[in-house]
């Protein structure tokens, strides 16, 4: 374009030395959480001669499958400046209605598609009684919801685990194509309807613009009403789905599944880099935070580290990742002003 | 009255209440094409609510608005910009996490296929990112990198930014509430010089401001309000400064 070429003539390459390192310095700082889970593996495979078994791989995407689902919805929800604490015991009352229907007719398609009717349901209430009921703020709404899928789920099964599921789920959760899982074939093949979502489709400029400014979306005649509901839906789906993967590798439905799942997909969302204050996130980086809890968890395991310090683990890793994350951006605005002043 | 010599915008015994207070009690301003329109009064005067029954945020009691002649209605922000009316909030209304073409086409991206419902159509991408480099260009707008977040530019640049955005879709009439407020002078400079471009492309241009300096420069015509009416209308020239003053403050009215 003639433009384009105009603004270059305009805007004459300043680069020098000292910002080329600076650039590269931000390039690193970028794919920081990348980079953290890359030393992570390698210590993990130094410290233990099993870590790099086909068979423990396969262990970590399986154990991973699970916070990688709900995370990519996860991510969505708090790109919109929201959150959903429901979704750990969503997945519980999913997988008990999995198991329930199983019980009773026994046909896997009706099953799989009871547990995904669940979670969608569920995620409609919480974004249609966030929206339309006028609820403060999403926090309360999906609190709320924890408590009641939780109790829903423990009243249905009388509290106890149901055992069975047919053969499709527990395919897509337990099994695998050689070493490789079918589940973590389904978290990449979700990975990428995520990334089309929010990269190529007007949806998902949406749910960036309601999270950046929900004001100037609404005067720009977005409906962010129905984005907002849309992103609650999604992680209900999400839910469902990660209860097919959960109650397959179990085979079987329980209560209890998925306690504090909410927690460790925010986490990897948060690892991801993605801002509370909504706009920002990525779906690449969310899945590093995912499999980053998923490694530090099997390598804690197999070093036979005391189980009571991997909460203290992965918790200083969500600090020492956010705090990359402040310094990248501290970066970054300096170099943009530094470019700005040049121009 | 034929078309070609209406007013791009009047608006005619506008009337609005909230409750029991009048915030309109019947109020006359035509915005004619290639000219810059000042909007004068005190706070509470009616500025932001004439503005904002313009722009369907609110809606009119009572009243007329006709756009070349004809009456139109804007019952919604949405059906004021497809009538070609762009607004520049004092806020701006930016995203700061998006670049300045997704500022640009936010509620209003260009899509591809039509048969799709809306939300999940492909954006076409390069498509806006060269449609804003062309118009920033025309409008002299510098930016040195287009794919820079709003956020972390400068106060003039997202007022240019917001500015341009406006003008690239106003087909009538482009409002602007408070365009210099937050700027330093040379900063303002630059928006004044992108209001008059504006002017220039044969646009009908609202001013709303408090700065009298800069709608001396600027206005071709100044309504000055106060308590919900038009309380004055005149060209705005320095030897008659002290006179809009006191219209708006409403010292010997």
């Amino acid at each position: 374009m003639t433009s384009d070429a105009a603004e270059r003539d305009a805007y004459p390459d300043t680069a020098s030395p000292r910002r080329d390192a600076a650039g590269l310095g931000l390039a690193a700082l970028r794919v920081g959480p990348a980079l953290m889970v890359l030393v992570v593996v390698l210590a993990a495979g130094a410290l233990s001669p099993v870590f790099f078994t086909t068979r423990n791989l396969g262990n970590v995407l399986s154990q991973t499958a699970v916070i990688a689902i709900l995370a990519l919805a996860q991510l969505l929800v708090i790109v919109t400046r929201g959150i959903d604490l429901s979704v750990g015991s969503t997945l519980a009352l999913s997988a008990v209605v999995g198991a329930m229907m199983f019980g009773s007719i026994g046909s896997g398609p009706l099953v799989v598609l009871a547990m995904l009717a669940t979670g969608t349901a569920v995620g409609a209430v919480n974004g249609a009684l966030l929206v339309w009921g006028r609820l403060p703020h999403p926090f309360i709404m999906t609190l709320a919801m924890l408590s009641i899928a939780r109790g829903l789920a423990l009243w249905l099964s009388g509290g106890q685990p149901i055992s069975g599921m047919p053969t499709v789920v527990q395919q897509l959760g337990g099994g695998s194509i050689g070493w490789f899982p079918y589940s973590a074939f389904l978290v990449i093949g979700l990975a990428l309807l995520t990334l089309l979502l929010t990269r190529a489709m007007v949806w998902g400029r949406w749910i960036f613009a309601v999270g950046g400014n929900p004001d100037a979306a609404r005067r720009a005649a977005i409906p962010v009403n129905g984005v907002v509901v849309s992103v609650y839906v999604l992680s209900g789906l999400a839910a469902g789905i990660a209860a097919i993967v959960n109650a397959g590798r179990l085979n079987g439905g329980s209560p209890t599944f998925g306690e504090l799942a909410e927690l460790d997909a925010i986490a990897a969302v948060v690892i991801g880099g993605a801002s509370f204050h909504g706009g920002r996130g990525h779906v690449g980086n969310a899945l590093v935070g995912a499999l980053m809890i998923g490694v530090i968890r099997n390598a804690m395991n197999l070093l036979d580290v005391n189980a009571f310090l991997q909460p203290i683990v992965i918790g200083v890793v969500i600090l020492l990742a956010v705090e990359l994350d402040v310094v990248r951006g501290r970066l970054e605005e300096r170099l943009r002003i530094l470019q700005v002043v040049r121009s | 009255m034929t078309a070609s010599n209406a007013p791009a915008l009047s608006v005619r015994g506008a009337t609005k209440r909230f409750g029991a207070v009048v915030a309109l009690g019947g109020v006359d301003i035509e915005a004619r094409r290639g000219e810059v329109l000042a909007l004068l009064g005190d706070n509470g005067a009616g500025k932001s609510t004439l503005i904002k029954c313009i722009t369907g945020v609110h809606r009119l009691d009572s009243g007329t608005v006709e756009m070349d002649g004809a009456p139109v209605d804007a019952g919604s922000p949405a059906a004021a910009r497809a009538l070609g009316i762009e607004t520049v909030y004092q806020d701006l209304a930016l995203f700061d996490n998006l670049d300045p073409a997704a500022n640009f086409y936010a509620g209003r991206e260009l899509t591809t296929p039509r048969w799709l419902p809306r939300g999940l159509r492909l954006v076409r991408r390069r498509a806006m990112a060269e449609a804003t480099a062309v118009v920033l260009h025309r409008l002299e707008v510098g930016m040195a990198d287009l794919t820079t977040p709003v956020g972390l530019m400068s106060g003039g640049q997202r007022q240019a930014i917001a500015v341009a955005r406006a003008a690239a879709f106003a087909t009538k009439v482009v409002i602007l509430d408070e365009p210099t407020a937050a700027l330093g002078v040379r900063e303002s400079r630059h928006v004044l010089d992108l209001i008059l471009r504006l002017r220039a492309e044969g646009l009908a241009i609202i001013v709303v401001s408090h700065a009298m300096d800069h709608v001396m420069e600027i206005a071709d015509r100044a309504v000055v309000m106060r308590r919900g009416r038009t309380v004055g209308e005149l060209i705005p020239r320095p030897e008659n400064k002290e006179q809009i003053v006191s219209l708006i403050v409403g010292g010997n009215g």
